[in-house]
């Protein structure tokens, strides 16, 4: 019999710990099939965030790192230097990456650093219980915006791929989404094409995905896709922001 | 074959570091340790390694727990307030178990202190001072020859019993010029790193991690880290002493200020007082054993710092009760001279008109 659909290399046969309808485990998936297909399982290295993806680790077939909240980008820039044969990754949440993490995602894009970010944009601190993220778009609420989040009293979101895009060191900006089988291609080309980058040698390299967390959003899961697409995606425009040659 | 050079503390700790095997150094500007990584911006690439000015100390902190995870020899220094920015890092390297170097010069604080030699950080450096049950292997050098060999320890010490080390210096010891051999080669002793993610080629994944969500799976890595601490404190343990045996007062002393502390002892000695000087290299593991023999000897101790007493608690833990343990301390970036100490010394020998009379009046009931 044909095999037409297995588990990556890169992922691991374990139960991930994530919520019903949560797409993390889609994002996983995606950068597993893009190791397996370019090849580079034995010589990648990948950089954990905190956040409900903090157990990636044990998810993934390749050589991994723990890093500790926001930090990522640093921690991987140290791999690299020292191994610059090898393919370095980051997966970060938004919390993760554009809270916390802001210096050290700004820097390493400025400094070019050679490594590919993966950045997970569920416009909520999913972990520590459905907090305001540097997001989470006006009007949203969370635990910490019961009225729904105020730009002038709790400040404005952070646009990532339009912040990063203009900045010389970086090859590669796209945004894609996990909501449907063409968004979700799409993003596994994106993240492909964001690794192609990095074998290149062009600098750095980030593709964001808006994903759902239909736990701290309060949705089912089918309605959080929705939602990606009607409410998140108009907000945060999906494509191509930067792409060198 | 060995080379004499006159060299600065600060460019002594880099030639130490890369003699010694360093392949990386991640820095961020602050005063008294700047020479640090301007040392390294030159020596580091000439040796073919790796240097990178960070956009902050938290961020080469963590640039040194990736490279420390690649396998690579890894270092970071920095000065007191950049040393707390660090402190991050440094509980999560200490966690994941990942050896590494962190160099601090220190000087004055609390806050933004000022730039002057101080010797305020040393709970912060041996007891911890990020979140957690660790330690980190502390060396103290006193003169430029020792800033020179110190990394090579450091590194050792930090490979065997895997965990961050630091060399705890101050702005003197940093700042000066003195002579030094420099040999052309120093043996290097470096470890296999099985557990290096270096990428899975030819083995299974590593990972490598501080996380372990089950307590009785972070109980057993905290053990494991214990133990290796205990292991440490019975074979890593370094001190200096001098004019010790017929010693009534000891003076106990590290880096730049037991070198003061020398010059009292020597000046003590010529007015017929009986001081000694002992100087722990290691502060920690802390020479906790030596202490307590030398106090059920019956020596009386001056512990002299520049803080308010930070080390003394680590003499006073040792001696356990069984010896005297004063304390002369200058805050705030003063160093303390030889006169000052020598002061305190006879304070202590001179018996006060007080205790003569006392006693006087004891012997006469
Ligand atoms: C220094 C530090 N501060 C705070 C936390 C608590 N914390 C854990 S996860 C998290 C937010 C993660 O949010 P995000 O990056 O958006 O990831 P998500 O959980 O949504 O996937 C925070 C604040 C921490 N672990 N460390
Ligand atoms: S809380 Fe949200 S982001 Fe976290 S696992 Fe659940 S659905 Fe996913």
């Amino acid at each position: 019999m044909k095999v037409v659909f297995s588990r990556p290399r890169a992922l691991s046969d374990v139960t991930m710990a994530y919520c019903q309808g949560c797409t993390h485990g889609i994002a996983h998936r995606l950068v597993a099939e893009v190791i397996d297909e370019l090849g580079i399982l034995e010589r990648t290295i990948g950089i954990c965030p905190v956040g409900c993806s903090v157990f990636l680790y044990q998810y993934m077939e390749c050589d991994m790192i723990e890093a500790s909240h926001g930090r990522a980008p640093a921690v991987a820039t140290g791999v690299k230097r020292v191994l610059p044969d090898r393919v370095v990754f980051t997966y970060q949440g938004d919390g993760d990456l554009a809270a916390i993490g802001t210096a050290e995602i700004i820097h390493a894009a400025a400094r070019g650093e050679n490594i590919t970010v993966v950045f997970i944009n569920n416009t909520t601190y999913g972990m520590t219980g459905g907090q305001m993220a540097p997001t989470t778009i006006p009007g949203q609420e969370t635990t910490t915006t019961p009225g729904g989040r105020d730009p002038i009293k709790a400040g404005n979101p952070i646009k990532v791929c339009e912040l990063l895009a203009p900045i010389e060191g970086t090859a590669y900006i796209a945004r894609a989404s996990l909501t449907s089988p063409a968004n979700v291609m799409k993003a596994k080309k994106a993240i492909k094409t964001a690794f192609e980058m990095q074998l290149a040698g062009k600098g750095l390299s980030l593709v964001e995905l808006l994903s759902s967390c239909p736990t701290q959003w309060g949705m089912p899961p089918l309605e959080a896709l929705k939602h990606v697409d009607e409410v998140i995606t108009p907000y945060y425009p999906l494509g191509e922001f930067k792409r060198v040659n | 074959m060995t080379t004499k050079v006159l060299m600065k503390g600060n460019e002594a700790v880099v030639r130490g570091a890369i003699a010694a095997g360093c392949r990386a150094f991640f820095g961020y500007p602050i005063t008294p340790q700047n020479e640090v990584p301007e040392y390294m911006s030159k020596y580091m690439p000439e040796a073919g390694g790796v240097f990178v000015q960070a956009e902050s100390e938290v961020a080469a902190i963590n640039m040194v727990y990736g490279a420390a995870c690649a396998g690579v020899r890894a270092m970071t220094s920095s000065s007191s307030p950049g040393i707390s920015l660090k402190m991050e890092g440094i509980s999560y390297l200490a966690g994941a178990q990942l050896p590494c170097l962190i160099v601090n010069v220190q000087r004055g604080g609390p806050g933004l202190g000022n730039i002057a030699p101080s010797q305020s950080d040393y709970f912060q450096a041996v007891k911890g001072g990020g979140h957690g049950d660790y330690k980190m292997y502390t060396f103290a050098p006193w003169s430029v020859k020792e800033m020179f060999e110190h990394p090579s320890l450091a590194f050792e010490v930090a490979d065997k019993y895997r965990g961050p080390a630091m060399i705890l210096t101050d702005a003197i010891i940093g700042q000066m010029l003195e002579p030094i051999e420099i040999p052309e080669k120093i043996e290097l002793n470096l470890p296999p790193k099985p557990w290096a993610t270096t990428g899975a080629k030819g083995r299974g994944r590593n990972s490598i991690t501080s996380l372990y969500i089950v307590p009785e799976d972070l109980e057993r890595i905290n053990l494991e880290i214990q133990a290796n601490y205990k292991l440490a404190t019975e074979r890593e343990v370094r001190f200096q002493e001098f004019w010790i045996d017929d010693a009534n007062l000891v003076l106990v002393a590290y880096g730049c200020v037991a070198r003061i502390s020398r010059t009292t002892m020597t000046m003590a000695r010529e007015k017929g007082l009986k001081v000694g000087l002992f100087r722990p290299i290691t502060l920690f593991p802390f020479p906790s054993k030596q202490l307590l023999e030398l106090a059920k000897s019956g020596k009386h101790f001056l512990v002299v710092e520049m803080s308010a007493g930070q080390m003394v608690e680590d003499v006073r833990l040792s001696v356990n009760g069984e010896a005297e343990v004063d304390f002369y301390g200058r805050l705030g970036g003063i160093v303390p001279s030889p006169n000052e100490i020598l002061e305190e010394v006879e304070k202590l020998l001179k018996p006060s008109l007080y205790q003569v009379m006392a006693s006087a009046k004891t012997s006469t009931n």
